[in-house]
């Protein structure tokens, strides 16, 4: 007997389990990524959305495999280039709600220029960040949030370089909702998600979701992450300043903007094709 | 389109001088004039990289039937000063009887214009238009210009007036009269062999006047395209700038994205959501979009690119033309990853084209790139009113309701219904990576295979019918071209024919898939075949060759840009052999 699709459900009676699919996660045993999908499994099913409205878009990397294990609409693009993807679709389908999954490779190297102009842009999105600080797909290189010491095959030694703060990033450039999670504590990570969801405007979600395969020490996350000790606030300066001196480990909604979301307007007056080409007309 | 094309009298002329002169002005009023007195032609600008000060010229071509090309030679050119002309002189070829009018204070015919059997004679224009409150000498050079080739005085001053409202009245009145003092100094002008009187040919056909930049845009509107990302870039940026204020007036929108990776995936964003959706670029910008190209490969996904093709590589010559995209256009994506590729074959057939292009991606849910390039994107023309095309080709979707939805079912055709985010049941992922018939992601060998040949065959199944290609005569001498080179290759075909010679050519839309049947079909009983084309390594000669399309004694003229290709230039590569048939 074939189930019924969760779309001809009631809202009320969907389940996190009806936003699953039946693909088989390929991610390695312990990784991060899982807490994240039942974090936003549960999401889905607390704002109570018909899964066909829903559109999950990702560009490549472990973290970009997610949509296909959604039940949704999905969209597994090229690498970097997910939050484009979601922002044609986003715009010229404003009844979608449209979640971008990405992770540090994919979203700050790669991406890290659609990343600096959707916060600018501030479509109706909420972008999802899974954060391991590692290439974990091509088996271990350093990515823009890794450590300057850590030790690699591709960057003996270290790399030296400065980690990219992706947070202060998304402030600057103007995103109107930035939220730190832990992949390890699925349930507040659905409560943010939720939020992120609700928020008019680009709504930018980091998790901490560690890859216990290349990187072990990230074991070490779940001790090092505390709730913010500060209540989420609406001014950029205080939220400069609490994210330029925080540890990266406060996890909570940082804060929550007032901007008006993208929409490109349509003319006042409509007019025909067979009109707009008179003007050529001698 | 009828492609017999009558030789008709036709003037070609050129007002050249520094950026801001004002020729390029000057020759849109030209050109504006001539439409409104009923006459045909063609205005291209040729202007270097500068915005301000460097060179320009505004290059003419006035005839009594449509023209799609430069002829062999300028009749005229009128010089507000020769700044910088040697950088464009090549541009200017003059022959026996042309005639330069040139400002007397601006020295010397420089030498690369000066032939055997032209004439020069000084004009005081600037002086003309001092002794004028308000002239300028490019005003005074338009009355020489148009009494010259018998521009009627009131339809000249109406266009003036119009294009000058905005100034004020004392602008028009000044312009006006500097014009008048040009058509006096002409007057005294000995004209020589190279006489021209413009006249208006009756026509059922309402005229306009148009580019082939702004035909694109109508057309892929026409097309149902409504949504539009992209990224400047010369010489494409008028495609977006006549899209922008259109698209909301019809639902749609245009965004400016901040790099060309953006754009494309903002188009496939917005494909996948159901709206037909294009970008317009150029070369480079075209190179950084071919990943991406090769997603819609992958995931289906319909999308239209316009790449108004100049000369490359890397910046090459961004204000010049050249049909050197092909290769990129047709091979660039990794992978097996086929596509449409279409060219228009002048400025009006940019709306049919790009109109045809747009319903082609939905039907077969594929990208599709145009080629258009420089010449007949920025040339604007007067043409008959291109006829109104009606396409049926639309996207297919499943049904309501449809139980054990697959996006990628292996259908007979190889097109598989699309549904649209909002359809209940049939959520689904699409994937660049190799996928199923449900799109689940796959390694797997039979789903790899299966997956490339359906892709395959939706296009090779596909139906083009007539509009592949325009085809014209039987002649045993056949002349194959695509692009804007079809514009000089017809008129060669043409003064072939007026010589008594059997010339038939081919001008091929459909790109790819290559059509080598028809072709060979359409090649039946020619004993000579010439691929024209403007590029340095006769890109679509070996693509053809490549297909087995060509019999082996079929020959190449194949040249570079900037310089575009002219008529005499295609009819001495054929061969007449000064045996007319």
């Amino acid at each position: 007997m074939t189930a019924l699709p969760a779309a001809s459900l009631p809202a009320a009676s969907r389940g996190a389990g009806d936003y699953k699919s039946k693909v088989k996660p390929i991610w390695c045993p312990g990784c991060g990524d899982f807490g994240v999908l039942t974090a936003i499994t549960r999401a889905l099913s607390d704002l109570g959305l018909p899964p066909e409205q829903i559109a999950v878009v990702s560009g490549i990397g472990c973290s970009s495999r997610i949509p296909a294990y959604l039940n949704a609409y999905g969209f597994h693009g090229v690498h970097g280039r997910a939050l484009p993807v979601a922002t044609g679709l986003k715009l010229s389908r404003p009844d979608m709600t449209v979640l971008v999954a990405s992770g540090d490779g994919d979203g700050y190297s790669i991406g890290g220029n659609h990343f600096l102009h959707a916060c600018r842009r501030n479509v109706d999105l909420t972008y999802i960040v899974m954060d391991n600080r590692v290439y974990g797909m091509t088996k271990g290189q350093p990515s823009p949030t890794t450590e300057p010491e850590w030790d690699s095959e591709l960057a003996p030694g270290g790399t030296g370089l400065r980690a990219f703060n992706p947070l202060v990033i998304a402030l600057a450039a103007g995103a109107n909702f930035i939220a730190r999670c832990f992949s390890g504590n699925p349930i507040e990570t659905a409560q943010i998600i939720v939020e992120a969801v609700r928020t008019p405007g680009f709504s930018f979600v980091e998790i901490l979701s560690p890859c216990i395969t290349f990187r072990p020490d990230e074991h070490e996350w779940k001790k090092a992450v505390r709730q913010a000790s500060v209540s989420e606030t609406s001014d950029p300066s205080r939220a400069a300043k609490r994210l330029m001196t925080d540890d990266g480990f406060n996890v909570g909604i940082l804060y929550r903007g007032d901007r008006t979301p993208y929409q490109p307007r349509l003319a006042p007056v409509p007019d025909a094709l067979a009109t707009m080409a008179r003007e050529f007309a001698v | 389109m009828p492609l017999d094309f009558p030789l008709s009298a036709s003037f070609s002329l050129a007002i050249v001088g520094s950026g801001g002169a004002g020729v390029i002005t000057t020759g849109g009023l030209l050109l504006n004039a001539a439409a409104r007195a009923g006459g045909y032609g063609l205005l291209t600008r040729s202007v270097g990289p500068q915005i301000r000060g460097g060179e320009a010229a505004a290059l003419i071509r006035l005839s009594s039937r449509p023209v799609d090309c430069h002829n062999d030679s300028f009749d005229l050119v009128i010089a507000l000063d020769w700044q910088n002309v040697q950088r464009f002189a090549a541009e200017l070829p003059l022959g026996p009887g042309s005639l330069i009018l040139a400002e007397e204070t601006a020295g010397d015919v420089p030498a690369p214009l000066l032939v055997a059997g032209s004439r020069a004679i000084k004009i005081p224009m600037q002086k003309l238009a001092k002794g004028i409150p308000g002239g300028r000498p490019n005003m005074v050079a338009l009355g020489l210009a148009a009494e010259l080739i018998g521009l009627p005085e009131d339809g000249l001053a109406t266009i003036v007036t119009h294009a000058l409202a905005h100034k004020g009245s004392e602008a028009a009145g000044a312009s006006l009269k500097a014009i008048a003092a040009g058509r006096t100094q002409a007057a005294g002008i000995d004209r020589g062999a190279r006489t021209f009187a413009l006249a208006a040919t009756p026509s059922a056909r309402e005229h306009w006047i148009v580019t082939g930049n702004e035909a694109t845009g109508l057309g892929a509107l026409r097309g149902g395209i409504r949504f539009v990302a992209a990224y400047p870039i010369t010489p494409a940026t008028e495609i977006l700038e006549w899209m922008a204020p259109a698209l909301p007036k019809v639902n749609g929108m245009l965004i400016q994205a901040e790099d060309e990776l953006a754009s494309i995936n903002m188009v496939i964003g917005a494909a996948f959501g159901g709206t037909p959706a294009m970008t317009a670029t150029s070369g480079p910008g075209l190179a950084l979009m071919i990943e991406s190209l090769g997603l819609a490969v992958a995931s289906e996904t319909p999308i239209l690119v316009v790449d108004v093709m100049r000369n490359g590589p890397s910046t090459g010559i961004p204000t010049k033309s050249e049909q050197s995209d092909l290769n990129i256009s047709v091979h660039g994506l990794h992978g097996d990853a086929p596509h449409l590729v279409l060219a228009p074959l002048s400025v009006a057939d940019c709306l049919f084209t790009t109109q045809w292009a747009a319903h082609l991606s939905e039907k077969l849910q594929t990208p599709t790139i145009v080629l258009s390039d420089q010449f007949m994107g920025q040339a604007r023309a007067i043409v008959d009113c291109p006829e109104s095309a009606v396409f049926d080709e639309t996207r297919a979707v499943p049904p309501p309701g449809i139980a054990d939805y697959k996006r990628y079912a292996l259908t007979a055709h190889g097109i598989s219904p699309m549904a649209l985010p909002g359809a209940p049941g049939c959520q689904y992922t699409a994937d660049g990576l190799e996928h199923n018939e449900r799109g689940t992601p796959s390694s797997q060998a039979e789903d790899h295979r299966a997956q490339l040949d359906k892709r395959l065959r939706k296009l090779t199944d596909h139906d083009y019918g007539a509009a592949w290609a325009e085809i014209d005569g039987n002649g045993d001498i056949a002349v194959v071209t695509w692009g804007s080179s079809t514009g000089p290759a017809r008129e060669a075909v043409a003064r072939a024919r007026a010589q008594g010679h059997a010339v038939r050519l081919i001008a091929v839309r459909l790109i790819a898939p290559a059509q080598p049947a028809r072709l060979a079909e359409s090649l039946a009983g020619a004993r000579h075949v010439l691929v024209v084309e403007q590029n340095h390594s006769g890109q679509f000669f070996h693509y053809l060759r490549g297909h087995g399309a060509l019999p082996a004694e079929a020959r190449s003229l194949h040249r570079p840009g900037p310089l575009p290709l002219r008529p005499g230039e295609i009819l001495s590569a054929l061969p007449l052999g000064g045996q007319p048939a």
